[in-house]
């Protein structure tokens, strides 16, 4: 069990060096960067004072190493747009990407597993059908449509739920809801092939031989033997989620990481994308490991592989 | 004499319109091992698991009579019969390697037999567990009761899984090719180790196998079946000594016998394959394979008694 935790951290450490690089060089590339900075009415001396100022003018390899030591010191430099350390930045919007992304999952989770769940113990029924078509309706509409549509019923029409912000905490559900739409039809689906699998499989028959509940055989015997893809899926969309979730934000007006992404990316503010790349690749990983942990948990064989 | 298993024309049909059961009636009494032989696909796990209401969804079940001890199969409900099943009726498969749950334990899978059934604590139902693994003759049960299945080899799993059915002390044994996945000398043990018990706990023991060789070591009674029927039934010395259904008569010269059969000669076979019987055949189902076959194996087969104790589904003359 050590050894496997082991080698799946320093494979995560070894993706975050890599995408560490990828996320620096990329920035480089999109242009000079000084020139960016200073603007269009910026003069060539300003240009030259400006790549001097932020080190600009010293060799790639030279600005790679400072940064990354400063970052591993927990130092991500300042922004310019927003002239404030990216640090407090990001500390000041992440809990709403991860309030927003937990929320998604929690709902997606929610919802799927049970659905796939009653879908696999009536495969082929009228009911798993109506479930199938439901998710398939679920992935086809796009995000930014549902975000509306909602708002409109339940922020302005019944006037139940905030439709912008999160002053308090049921701003998350729709922007929730909305997050988790995406992620339902691959979590119902897999939910529920894992299911329709397990519960043909012997051991499932030995448990019926044995005069099992059918809770029992269901939640206890089946579920655990289905739960690996799910839980390996849902890290995945919860990255997703906390990367990704930049149409959710502006639909919804919530100032998370996702909006700062796009915003730092069309103003060429450097020290955040690269920050963020950071982050999300992290965060990526992070997950990652952590469902590996939780499969581990899960299926005895894998401990021991 | 009164059976602890009574099935009287047990019909079992799926949804695709396969008859896999048609009409087989069988008993096993207390202490008596009735060996279920026939090929694959001839109906012998069907039946079985008809019994213990296993059957995937779809399958259709009906009989006269399927009695078990004093209940009332054909009656008993889902929960009537989750009651019975690992209490007084128990199965084991003839898949040691899948049929336990890889994400539990031994001694969790064990326990909870004994905590479902009777209230018991884990505590108690682990210490039955490793009694009982210890009686299967499993060294160092405590150590095998924390291990996982993908830590024990097929042997020891099909070990696992008898001790398994034995947790509440059942009345009626069901052993579906129980050695058929394994390698010959476990084959040897676990065979010794199923009569051992039954002796000690009185089990009727149904046996399923495809193996005359099992069936001539372990059976008191024999049902061979065909295509879904019972072809030939009787006392295990009575149908082995005088052999009268031409199925049972082709399985049995499928037999090397050491010594006996000549080296130089082809093995007996039997011609053909089993047809697909659906639900509107009538006649014997062996007549296409069948050497002695005439116009009336098409019609209505009479059950004939060969001798006192043995029954035969045959047209021929068998005086």
């Amino acid at each position: 069990m050590l050894g496997f935790l082991f080698r799946r951290a320093v494979l995560a450490l070894l993706v975050c060096l890599t995408v560490l690089v990828v996320a620096f060089s990329l920035t480089r590339l999109s242009g000079d960067l000084a020139v960016s900075i200073g603007g269009p009415n910026a003069t060539s001396e300003d240009i030259a004072t400006i790549r001097k100022n932020y080190g600009l003018d010293r060799p790639l390899p030279v600005q790679f190493f400072d940064w990354a030591a400063n970052a591993a010191s927990g130092d991500l430099g300042r922004s310019y747009l927003y002239h404030a350390p990216v640090s407090g930045l990001i500390k000041e919007r992440l809990p709403i990407t991860l309030g927003l992304g937990l929320s998604g999952l929690a709902i997606a989770l929610l919802t799927a597993i049970p659905l796939g769940i009653v879908s696999a113990m009536r495969e082929g029924s009228v009911l798993d059908r109506a479930i199938g078509l439901v998710a398939l309706i679920g992935q086809a509409m796009p995000s930014f449509w549902l975000g509306l549509v909602l708002v409109i019923w339940f922020g302005l029409k019944l006037q139940w739920l905030p439709i912008s912000g999160v002053d308090t905490w049921d701003g998350f559900i729709l922007p929730g809801i909305v997050l988790a739409f995406s992620a339902i039809p691959a979590l119902l689906r897999l939910t529920r092939a894992g299911m329709i699998e397990a519960l043909s499989s012997d051991y499932i028959r030995t448990a019926r031989a044995k005069g099992l509940s059918t809770a029992s055989i269901v939640l206890k015997h089946a579920l655990r033997n289905a739960a690996m893809p799910v839980v390996s899926v849902a890290a995945v969309q919860l990255g997703f989620m906390l990367g990704g979730s930049i149409v959710i934000e502006t639909v919804f007006a919530l100032h998370g990481i996702g909006y700062l992404a796009w915003e730092s990316i069309s103003k060429n503010d450097f020290p955040v994308v690269q920050a963020v790349v950071l982050l999300l690749a992290m965060i990526y990983t992070g997950l990652t490991l952590l469902a590996d942990m939780m499969n581990a948990v899960l299926d005895p064989r894998l401990r021991a592989g | 004499m009164r059976h602890v298993l009574d099935i009287v024309n047990l019909r079992t049909g799926f949804a695709d319109g396969t008859e896999a059961v048609r009409g087989v009636s069988l008993q096993v009494a207390r202490g008596e091992t009735h060996c279920l032989v026939g090929e694959s696909g001839c109906g012998k796990s069907v039946t079985a698991l008809s019994v213990m209401n296993l059957l995937p969804r779809g399958a259709r079940r009906s009989a006269d009579v399927l009695r078990f001890q004093d209940h009332d199969l054909t009656r008993a409900s889902d929960r009537d019969m989750a009651r019975l099943r690992g209490v007084k009726m128990a199965m084991i498969f003839q898949e040691p390697m899948t049929s336990l749950n890889p994400a539990y334990t031994i001694g969790s899978q064990m326990a909870e037999v004994l905590e479902r059934h009777r209230g018991a604590s884990r505590a108690q139902a682990l210490e039955r567990a490793a009694m009982l693994l210890g009686r299967v003759g499993i060294t160092a049960p405590g150590m095998r009761l924390a291990q996982y299945p993908h830590q024990l080899s097929g042997g020891l799993r099909q070990r696992v899984m008898i001790a398994m059915a034995l947790m509440c002390e059942p009345e009626l044994l069901i052993a579906d090719e129980p050695t058929t996945a394994l390698d010959v000398t476990v084959q040897a043990q676990i065979l010794r180790l199923l009569q051992a018990l039954q002796a000690e706990f009185g089990l009727a023991l149904l046996l399923i196998t495809h193996d005359l060789g099992i069936v001539a070591r372990m059976a008191q009674r024999v049902s061979v079946m065909y295509a879904g029927e019972v072809v030939e039934s009787g006392s295990a010395e009575a149908v082995f000594a005088a052999p009268s259904h031409p199925y049972t008569q082709g399985l049995l010269a499928c037999i090397p016998v050491p010594g006996k059969t000549p080296r130089d000669e082809p093995l007996g076979s039997i011609p053909g394959t089993v047809p697909r019987i659906g639900r509107d055949f009538t006649g014997c189902a062996f007549r296409d394979r069948c050497g002695h076959a005439s116009n009336a194996c098409s019609g209505i087969i009479p059950r004939q008694d060969a001798a006192p104790d043995h029954a035969v589904l045959c047209t021929m003359d068998l005086a």
